[in-house]
């Protein structure tokens, strides 16, 4: 199972790159009815969603046209400074980076140790994190919370940092052991050959050609914690604490009668998690292959 | 460097994630074990104590939206898995061709994988609100479609369905990438034409993807409760409430800890024998 990983790894990034060498296509009648039409259908039904909270968010409140303008930045105003998305973005944005530096650094110590090292327990540690992706994290939430009550993080970005990690981790360390397996192990040894310690040789020749990889794992982590609502929900009850997803929730609930505010904050929620997308997406396909369909 | 030192070095690797995912994971899942034997709930803590198996006989045989959620959560994995894996198989055959403007198209189409549930239900909500969304332009200026009782299983469906298919598609599109052009090749040479070479190709090859992708997405559909909570709370009548929906609410909102608990094992216990039976069935990763 586990060589399989390494193996498909590769395999994932050489045909990554196959593909785009691929001949141009012939005109083909049929490609327009097989490709085009359905593939603009798709995109219609992605995108208007997305443009449809676009035009409430910058159309003053009490218009209708499907085609705003002039644009407005109130709703913006209205949701940073009044309802406190300010606060709700720092404390996400904490979150977020807090669990995206732990679970990288985690993930390239245990994908590391999977990568590189034949032990006792590596392949029932690697059955543990797949069986991991079967736990559902809304069934947890009670044990979780009497965890993090004892330990005195209720109402604290802690817990979330925490409970966020520990479920980004298992996949992380998968995808990561499948990055680091991917660079030859003879690049390393060649360099402890010319006297590095282990250490060294992974910091110097390794971890620079792992950068695919831990911007992939990374900002995985960046979304996935970035996304999490039941944890916030749950754990973080004062509203100064509250991150976006919970922000946004309890504008759903209050203000269903202002869409401009409701718009504006979804806005808000969106732009980091679309920044991190443009930036991941390239890795996300091999990134997958790599780890999660072989695991 | 001594060999006992080395020895211990993957395990020094491994230790914090072992750490975290005992603490964590593994035992909040024996202590829910435990608090389901108990009577727990922090809006009466003077009631708290051993109950023995008095939460499982409540929830088998009293408590009716215990079998409607079930109900309800069968219907909804379903009808999600079924169109997200039609949906996502179609989509990722499209954007697996060559044609100009192919990574732009597949950053646009994957982009919903990165919106968070609640989200999803804010843009939804907007989308489906009576006067303002757009049914009106489709002809349905004034349908409630989310508090109508025949029109919230579909608008529902729908909304997860925009998120939910691009995962499908990019873990099929992965494994569409691991398959060898020569194949294409030697069956065309052969005189396959385009059904048969998916036929006999594509879906030998792409079968332990689909396997992987459609379980680990029926158990996140299961699970998936940012998306209803927000958008109908499970409502109207509580006939869009799954189980972990359920078992949230009564976290959240009543902290009855000791029958939440319970319920959660009845959870726990669907997951495994469904996912048993899936991975039996499938004869997963078996040589053919």
């Amino acid at each position: 199972m586990s060589t399989d990983v390494v193996i498909r790894a590769g395999r994932a990034h050489a045909s990554g790159d196959r593909s785009h060498r691929r001949p141009r296509p012939k005109r083909d009648p049929g490609r327009v009815l097989r490709l085009y039409v359905p593939l603009g259908l798709y995109l219609v039904f992605t995108l208007v969603p997305f443009y449809w909270m676009l035009v409430f968010a910058v159309r003053p409140a009490g218009s209708t046209t499907p085609v705003p303008w002039p644009i407005t930045f109130e709703h913006f105003e209205t949701v940073w400074n009044d309802i406190g998305y300010a606060v709700f973005f720092r404390n996400s944005v904490i979150v977020g980076v807090w669990s995206l530096l732990a679970t990288t650094v985690l993930a390239v110590m245990g994908g590391y140790a999977l990568s590189r090292y034949r032990f006792r327990g590596r392949t029932l540690f690697m059955v543990v994190l797949l069986c991991t992706q079967f736990i559902p994290g809304a069934m947890l939430l009670i044990p979780l919370f009497t965890i993090f009550k004892t330990l005195g993080l209720i109402n604290n970005l802690g817990s979330l940092i925490v409970a966020d990690t520990v479920f980004n981790l298992p996949l992380s360390v998968i995808l990561m052991s499948g990055f680091i397996s991917a660079v030859p192990f003879t690049v390393e040894e060649a360099a402890m050959v010319d006297g590095c310690t282990r250490l060294r040789a992974f910091l110097a020749v390794v971890l620079p050609q792992l950068r695919p990889g831990l911007i992939a794992v990374g900002s995985f982590a960046f979304i996935h914690t970035w996304n999490n609502f039941l944890f916030a929900l749950m754990f973080v009850s004062r509203q100064d604490s509250f991150t976006i997803p919970v922000g946004l929730s309890y504008t759903i609930g209050e203000y269903s009668a202002d869409f401009g505010a409701l718009a504006a904050g979804g806005v808000v929620a969106a732009v980091p998690v679309v920044c991190v997308f443009a930036v991941v997406q390239r890795y996300l396909v091999h990134g997958i292959s790599a780890g999660a369909v072989k695991g | 460097m001594s060999s006992l030192r080395r020895r211990a070095v993957p395990y020094l690797l491994i230790s914090p994630t072992v750490a975290l995912i005992a603490a964590f994971l593994v035992y909040p899942i024996g202590s829910v074990a435990y608090y389901s034997l108990q009577n727990r709930n922090l809006t009466r803590p003077w009631a708290d104590g051993f109950a023995g198996l008095e939460n499982f006989r409540r929830m088998l045989f009293e408590d009716e939206l215990f079998w409607q959620s079930l109900g309800f959560t069968a219907k909804w994995v379903v009808a999600e898995i079924g169109l997200q894996l039609l949906l996502g198989l179609a989509l990722a055959l499209i954007v697996n061709e060559s044609f100009i403007g192919r990574g732009l198209a597949r950053s646009l189409v994957f982009s919903p994988w990165a919106v968070s549930g609640v989200l999803t239900t804010g843009i939804w909500i907007l989308l489906y609100t009576p006067g303002t969304g757009v049914l009106r332009f489709l002809g349905h200026p004034e349908t409630a479609v989310l508090g109508n009782l025949d029109t919230v299983f579909p608008a529902v469906v729908v909304t997860e369905l925009w998120r939910g298919v691009p995962f499908f598609a990019i873990l099929l599109l992965a494994g569409l990438q691991g398959i060898p052009g020569e194949l294409y090749e030697a069956a065309a040479v052969d005189g396959a034409g385009r059904v048969r070479r998916f036929r006999h190709v594509t879906l030998p090859h792409l079968r332990d993807a689909i396997v992987l992708a459609t379980l680990l997405r029926s158990v996140w559909e299961f699970n998936n409760v940012d998306l209803l909570y927000t958008l109908t709370g499970g409502g109207p009548a509580q006939v869009t409430t799954t189980l972990p929906l359920y078992v949230a609410q009564r976290a959240i909102d009543s902290k009855d800890f000791g029958y939440g608990s319970a319920l959660t094992m009845a959870g726990f216990v669907i997951l495994l024998f469904f996912s048993l039976l899936y991975l039996r069935l499938s004869r997963f990763g078996e040589d053919r």
